[in-house]
Formats: C-alpha cells, sequence, structure tokens
C-alpha cells in the first residue's frame, strides 16, 4: 500500500516551545493550557506547522536528501493534542506515490495521531 | 466583530528584510528533526517570513494572534531556501468568508530574494474564531 517506510515522530510539549523558539511562532495556544481552553480548543495543541515540518522531515527522507522539494501542502483538520507529560503523543507520516512525470513525483501522505488523520489531503511533489 | 470586507484583495507591504544564517537554519532543523547539510532550509522553513508578514496583517486588522487557528497551508517553490538569503514577505488577502462567527481568511504570501526574485509562494488559510466562538 504505502511505497516509504511510515515515520512516527513523538511529540512532547517540550517540542512545542522548542518549535515556537525556533519558528517565532509564539500563539500561547501551543503552551498555555488556559488560553488554549480559552478559546474552545481542547488543550494545548501542536502548531499545524511543527505536523507539517515533520512530514516534510519524512518527506526529505524518502525524497533522499534536502532541496529536492517543489511543492508542499495540507489542512490541518483535527488538532494535535498535546498533554503535559513526559510521554506527549506519537505522529505518524505515512506515503505513497500517486504520480510521476517530467522528472516529477507526486505524493500522497496520510499524517495521523491515534486513530485521526490531523491533515488534510497532505501531498508533496519532489524533484526526482 | 467581523474582518472588513473591504481587505479582499489588498496587499500589504513588504515585511522588513529576514536574513537567513546557517545557524537559524540548524536551529529550525533541530527544532524539527529535519537533517541539515549547512546550507539549504527544511521545506517549511519560509513559515518564519511568512509568519512575518501574517503578524503584521494581523496588527493592521487588529487581530489577537490566539484567536487565529491555521486552516491550510501550501508552499510552491522556486527554489530551495539557502544560508546567505535575505527574505522577504508581500501578503495579499485572496479571500474572506464569515461562517459560524469566525472569518475563514485566505492569504497568500510572495517570499523573494534581496534580488527580487521570487523564492517561494506561500498560502495561508487562517481561522479568526470569533469573541463568541
Amino acid at each position: 500500500m504505502n511505497d516509504y517506510p511510515t515515520r512516527e515522530f513523538r511529540i512532547t510539549r517540550a517540542d512545542l516551545v522548542r518549535y515556537a523558539g525556533a519558528s517565532g511562532d509564539f500563539n500561547p495556544i501551543h503552551w498555555s493550557e488556559r488560553v488554549a481552553t480559552s478559546v474552545g480548543l481542547p488543550g494545548v495543541i501542536a502548531h499545524g506547522m511543527f505536523t507539517m515540518a515533520l512530514a516534510a522531515r519524512a518527506v526529505e527522507e524518502w525524497a533522499g536528501g534536502p532541496g529536492k522539494v517543489v511543492e508542499f501542502g495540507c489542512k490541518f483538520t483535527k488538532p494535535v493534542v498535546v498533554p503535559d507529560d513526559d510521554d506527549g503523543v506519537v505522529v505518524r507520516v505515512a506515503g505513497r506515490v500517486t504520480g510521476a512525470a517530467d522528472g516529477l513525483t507526486t505524493i500522497a501522505l496520510e499524517v495521523t495521531c491515534g486513530d485521526e488523520k490531523v491533515l488534510g489531503a497532505p501531498k508533496a511533489v519532489i524533484r526526482g | 466583530m467581523p474582518i472588513d470586507q473591504s481587505l479582499v484583495g489588498r496587499e500589504f507591504p513588504p515585511t522588513a528584510p529576514y536574513a537567513v544564517t546557517a545557524g537559524k537554519l540548524r536551529e529550525f532543523a533541530d527544532a524539527t528533526g529535519a537533517s541539515y547539510d549547512e546550507r539549504t532550509a527544511p521545506p517549511t522553513f519560509p513559515i518564519i517570513v511568512a509568519f512575518h508578514a501574517m503578524n503584521d496583517f494581523l496588527a493592521d486588522v487588529q487581530v489577537d494572534l490566539f484567536r487565529i487557528v491555521h486552516g491550510e497551508q501550501r508552499f510552491a517553490y522556486e527554489r530551495p531556501v539557502v544560508a546567505g538569503d535575505v527574505l522577504t514577505a508581500s501578503l495579499t488577502v485572496d479571500t474572506l468568508r464569515q461562517i459560524g462567527g469566525n472569518d475563514i481568511i485566505g492569504t497568500s504570501s510572495r517570499i523573494t530574494d534581496a534580488d527580487g526574485a521570487l523564492v517561494c509562494t506561500t498560502k495561508a488559510t487562517l481561522i479568526h474564531r470569533g469573541e463568541s466562538a
């Protein structure tokens, strides 16, 4: 079914803090339970862009190195809620080839947390 | 308060130039676990300058960041971002819809280098959660 080895990434609150610093996205819904719940979220959620970055990490591994992605996109359909504990949550990234033409390969991804798809229609186009 | 429909089609001024350093690329790669060749940015790195453009936009329309949830993100690359690039982002509001007390804002940002050449186009859908949501 899948053309690439499925990758698993564990996300803890510490990862969200580190990603906030590296990306400059200090939206408090990614580190404050109080603010997250005040806007109707179930709790602190991972940056959608962090989940997307993990999906990109898998794609670059599958592509065999950096600098080969020419298109990348997704919807953020379900929040990845990250509990305030040491275990966090695990996000799984699977991918299969859906097209190849003109030196470009299109990859459909499936990014899940537990039984839920957390990214909607994630797709990458890579050189090669 | 809903965001004004007159924003559709408006292009915001370019962000302040952002110098991409090897150290910043390493920090971003480390934070996302990406492998790093001391030169090439991971694919989602341009979000840093796109985020600057979004923050300028939110300040202009007086919307708090904590009321924003990211709905969709797309990148189309002309070339990878590399260390030494100096990037700016210019954001345009493409679409605006109100659904159930939330504003659904479609934006696109052109990310250009110091020569003005296009490096990457990003598209983001931002969901502004209304006060009552």
